[in-house]
């Protein structure tokens, strides 16, 4: 199965051929370079929750190469010549920042199930624009109220040295009320030996990281291999402890605690299906909090489609708006910004019998909450 | 003081990793003339072969065998298929050539690996650390690290300085056309130097696997570093890439561990360290300029 | 002579006719994809002038390109926000001022770049151009103001007096124009007496030294014009894509300006933009039909440089005989 969904670039997944006609859905997401598996987890992740829901469904899938401009050029096409009327996929804020205001010129829907920069959150709010993953800001509150409710006073939080780097730290800084240590990594850097010494130089009661994709790799790996892993406990937002990088680290990660919107251990049918599904489809991949989003995505696109169809923009508008689907991860619901209002929760990271790392839920530290931004949205 | 030794040696550590990259790198540009842009390819090459061994066999000196071996048969063929056609030609055409290797090796790893990151591990004997002042446990793997990289120096000078195949390459390096003119059969030397520049670059792939992320595209990252510490050292000269490659990696550490907390003496806190990490950022560049707006030609440029 | 105009007036007709083409062949996104390779092939045009007639080998073109991109960004942000930038330019969204605003900030920084770089050659040339435009990444990457590492959105491209510019065709035939005018503009330069000078020092700096030339100033003269060729392919590729980031002068875009030049064919005139306009098709085209485009792209790039010396305007040659 795996097989066949990489070889062949155009994706197409008939269902159910009640209807004569299926709803084209653009996806356009990044399958090169190293950030290559975020875009694949995000296809795969919409392909199975649009699957469930039996909706009638085309997907027409293009690489963006991380580039706004090949973005623009892929949504162009979609839009304009292929007559689609709802894209999704984008994984970088700098993809959508292109693609999403050439999106809603056309008259189209655009519904994010990763990419959310704030700059579409506020005042420049949009009917048409969804977004089902998170905003920046949220995710990295939660991380700083764990800390917190943690009983740690003092702490260390780095990122990288650009704007979601800063914002993570903010967000963290926000919730936590305790004193902060902020140290900024460089843009590419992967080797992480001079911050492990100025970490175990401040020796703080709790260390906050955020690097996504192969950073956040080799800095779990140096943590480990510092020596800090048993004496400095760590706290991290989501995108930095995926199930990828966990694979790729393996029992380095053991130990670390982290918040989450979803887990794969939550108990409610439509995750506990999603997991079984995925179980199925790739039994090598794991599963991770990008491919959930993208399954929510679909789960809500599909329920949508099913209720109007989608040849009507404006009534295919408000099913979308209406939120009316059994999310993967409990409650969900659109803020005012139409920016997901939800629970996060803490977990931590144990051993499972072969000694590689799994993901276990705590327990909910923010209930029903949604992201600044939505204050500032007039629609 | 202990912050200071650990700094030095994490400066040290980067440093060599950066010279087994840049000799094999100097060596290729100095006796052929080739600017080599899919350098970083064989180190990625090295690394996937190397992680991929030892997943398989539990090994991580497996690993490092088949690393070597994977990078050195990449360098050979890329050799014998592509860069031999193009010695005569423009420089340029060698960088469009290398480009497309690029391309196509980093899209064959994909097809060959998949897209996540590999799993790497230490080996078991250096998964500790070491007290090497009191007060400051330093992880054995990097020392390990050194070691290598120190070792590789030395039979690179034993090699250029002591023997008839050093002497050709010093030759070369410092006059390609004699060397030609004097009827050595160049190509057979040109394909071993070429197989000896991709398996140091693999060396250095496999011995970064377990500390970094073993990932496609991780060779397009570290070779513009790997091209800085080349034009520093001056272009043929493995002597040059030594030590640019152990200036280059202090810099750079001590840049980003102190900047940031000199500059906190004179402004806020949390402006102090973006200013400081942006400037450690550019700090390399920044170096590369001063360096060759005194020296044009490098640190010890080989070629007259 | 008449030959180059009647085929220059041929080329011209066609891609003003690309609209109508795409409309009628339903296939209205190759408007957008021509004007794109258009702008890439004025930024791989305004490269290969030192690179190709000057023997100048800049690695860091596209710190330019992205410069002009950002002058655009920014007074389009003040105007939106009703701002000034440092408290005393306000901002702008008329073409009339922005695109000359660019053209004269990339001027600028080609001259401080420029200035410094030309004091080596060879490959220490490559690396501190390339160093150079790695600065002015960082900085644009942390300019919080600016959105970062996110980008600068421009919500309404800039607008032209008399024109609808919010009209995709309209837009596309203003790249076209400003693309054939810089196109001619190059022609010029490089049959005038200042590039014969350049093409000389090219090829022995010494003798052109020794007749008593500053070939330092003719040279960074060279590298300032062919700065504002970048900035001003730059603020039209923001007009037209509506967004600016630092991606725009990232070190591999540099590469891929250079990619185009060598493709296509260096020191040619056109070469830069059949360069530009091939690779951009071929990769937009394979994109469509496998997400593995990259390995088929690579393998076409070695198969082109292994059999052909000179790039694609080589293989024209060779195919129509000789005749340009």
């Amino acid at each position: 199965m795996r097989k066949l969904l990489t070889s062949t670039g155009m994706l197409v997944a008939l269902m159910s051929p009640a209807h004569a006609e299926a709803t084209k859905i653009g996806v356009i997401t990044t399958l090169s370079g190293p950030a290559g598996y975020l875009g694949e987890q995000i296809r795969d992740g919409l392909t199975l929750g649009l699957q469930a829901t039996g909706a009638e469904f085309e997907l027409v899938v293009e690489d963006d190469a991380r580039d706004p401009n090949t973005g623009v050029q892929v949504a162009d096409r979609m839009l304009n010549e292929e007559g689609i009327k709802l894209l999704t996929g984008i994984v970088f804020s700098n993809v959508s920042g292109a693609v999403v205001p050439e999106t809603l010129d056309a008259g189209a829907i655009y519904v994010s199930p990763n990419a959310a920069p704030s700059g579409l959150a506020g005042a420049k709010c949009h009917p048409n624009y969804f977004v089902v993953s998170w905003q920046n800001d949220s995710l990295h509150e939660a991380s700083g109220a764990a800390a917190k409710k943690l009983g740690y006073t003092t702490a260390v939080a780095l990122a990288p040295n650009y704007q979601a780097g800063k914002d993570a730290i903010a967000g963290f800084s926000r919730e936590f009320g305790g004193t902060v240590t902020e140290i900024y990594t460089g843009v590419e850097q992967s080797d992480f030996a001079g911050e492990m010494a100025q970490i175990r130089n401040a020796a703080p009661q709790v260390v906050f990281q955020f690097h996504p994709g192969g950073q956040g790799i080799a800095f779990l790996k140096q943590y480990q291999q510092a020596g800090l892993l048993g004496s400095v406990p760590m706290v991290l937002s989501e995108p930095s402890y995926d199930g990828v990088i966990l694979k790729a680290v393996g029992p380095a990660a053991v130990g670390l605690t982290g918040t989450t919107h979803w887990n794969d251990d939550f108990d409610n049918a439509a995750s506990k299906a999603m997991v079984a599904e995925w179980a199925a489809a790739f039994p090598t991949t794991p599963l991770t909090t990008y491919a959930q989003q993208a399954y929510d995505t679909g789960l809500l696109i599909g329920g949508a489609l099913n209720k109007v169809g989608g040849e009507d923009i404006e009534a295919l508008q408000a099913a979308l708006k209406a939120a009316d689907f059994a999310s993967t991860r409990g409650s969900f619901a659109f803020g005012a910004n139409q920016h997901p209002v939800q629970d996060w929760y803490l977990t931590s990271i144990e051993a499972d019998e072969a000694g590689n790392p799994k993901i276990v839920t705590k327990e909910k530290i923010l209930e029903a909450v949604g992201d600044v931004y939505a204050a500032d949205c007039k629609m | 003081m202990i912050l200071l030794i650990e700094q030095l040696l994490n400066g040290l550590q980067y440093g060599v990793t950066l010279f087994l990259l840049a000799a094999g790198l100097t060596l290729i540009f100095g006796i052929m003339g080739v600017i080599n842009l899919a350098h970083g390819a064989l180190y990625m090459v090295g690394a996937f072969a190397g992680a991929w061994v030892s997943i398989q066999t539990g090994s991580f000196w497996a690993g490092l065998l088949a690393g070597l071996v994977a990078s050195a048969i990449a360098g050979v063929l890329v050799e014998l298929g592509v860069m031999r056609r193009l010695y005569a030609r423009d420089h340029l055409d060698q960088v469009l050539a290398t480009f497309a290797l690029i391309l196509i090796f980093n899209q064959s790893t994909v097809l060959i690996f998949g897209r996540q990151p590999l799993f790497t591990s230490l080996p078991e004997m250096f998964s500790g650390s070491v007290e090497i002042v009191p007060g400051l446990p330093y992880p054995s793997y990097r020392l390990f690290v050194i070691a290598v990289g120190l070792a590789v120096a030395f039979g690179l000078y034993l090699l250029i300085n002591k023997t008839r195949i050093g002497m050709l390459v010093r030759a070369g390096a410092s006059n390609r056309q004699m060397v030609r003119a004097l009827g050595v059969n160049i190509g057979g030397l040109y394909t071993a130097v070429f197989g000896l520049g991709a398996l140091l670059a693999g060396l250095a792939g496999v011995m970064a696997s377990p500390i970094m992320s073993v990932q496609v595209g991780m060779g397009d990252e570290i070779i513009l570093a790997t091209f800085v510490v080349v034009v520093i050292g001056g272009v043929g000269s493995v002597k040059g890439a030594f030590v640019a490659g152990i200036v280059l990696g202090m810099c750079d550490t001590m840049l980003r561990a102190f900047l940031p907390g000199l500059l906190q003496q004179v402004m806020p806190g949390s402006e102090a360290q973006a200013l400081g990490v942006g400037i450690s950022s550019m700090g390399i560049y920044l170096m590369m300029a001063i360096i060759l707006l005194v020296r044009p030609r490098g640190l010890f440029a080989a070629q007259g | 002579m008449k030959r180059e105009y009647l085929i220059l007036a041929t080329v011209f007709l066609l891609l003003a006719l690309v609209p109508f083409l795409a409309a009628a062949t339903g296939q209205t996104s190759w408007t957008r994809l021509v004007g794109q390779a258009l702008i890439y092939g004025m930024a791989a045009a305004s490269l290969n002038f030192i690179l190709g007639y000057g023997g100048m080998i800049s690695f860091g073109h596209a710190a330019f390109f992205g410069i002009g991109g950002y002058v655009v960004g920014i007074m389009y942000h003040h105007f939106d926000a009703g701002t000034s930038f440092l408290g005393v330019i306000p901002g702008t969204d008329q073409m009339l001022i922005t695109l000359p605003a660019a053209v004269l900030v990339a001027g600028l920084a080609a001259a401080l770049v420029g200035a410094m770089s030309l004091r080596t050659g060879g490959v220490q040339f490559i690396m501190i151009t390339l160093a150079f435009a790695q600065m002015f990444f960082f900085l644009f990457i942390s300019l919080k103001t600016y959105g970062g590492e996110d980008g600068i959105m421009v919500r309404r491209t800039n607008a032209l007096p008399g024109l609808d510019m919010r009209n995709r065709d309209t837009l596309y035939w203003v790249v076209l124009c400003f693309a054939a005018a810089y196109y001619l503009f190059l022609r010029r330069l490089v049959q005038s007496s200042f590039g014969q000078i350049i093409a000389g020092i090219r090829q022995n700096e010494r003798r052109m030294a020794s007749m008593g030339i500053s070939t330092f100033r003719y040279k960074l003269y060279a590298f300032i014009l062919s700065g504002m060729g970048a900035g001003l392919a730059g603020a039209l590729m923001v007009n037209f894509l509506r967004f600016a980031s630092p991606d725009m002068m990232h070190w591999t875009r540099s590469g891929e300006f250079m990619i185009m030049v060598i493709l296509g064919g260096v020191g040619t005139l056109a070469g830069p933009f059949i360069g530009a306009g091939v690779l951009f098709t071929v990769e937009t085209t394979l994109a469509r039909y496998t997400e593995h485009w990259m390995l088929p792209v690579g393998i076409l790039l070695l198969v082109v440089v292994l059999t052909s010396k000179g790039g694609l305007m080589a293989l024209i040659r060779k195919l129509t005989g000789g005749q340009k």
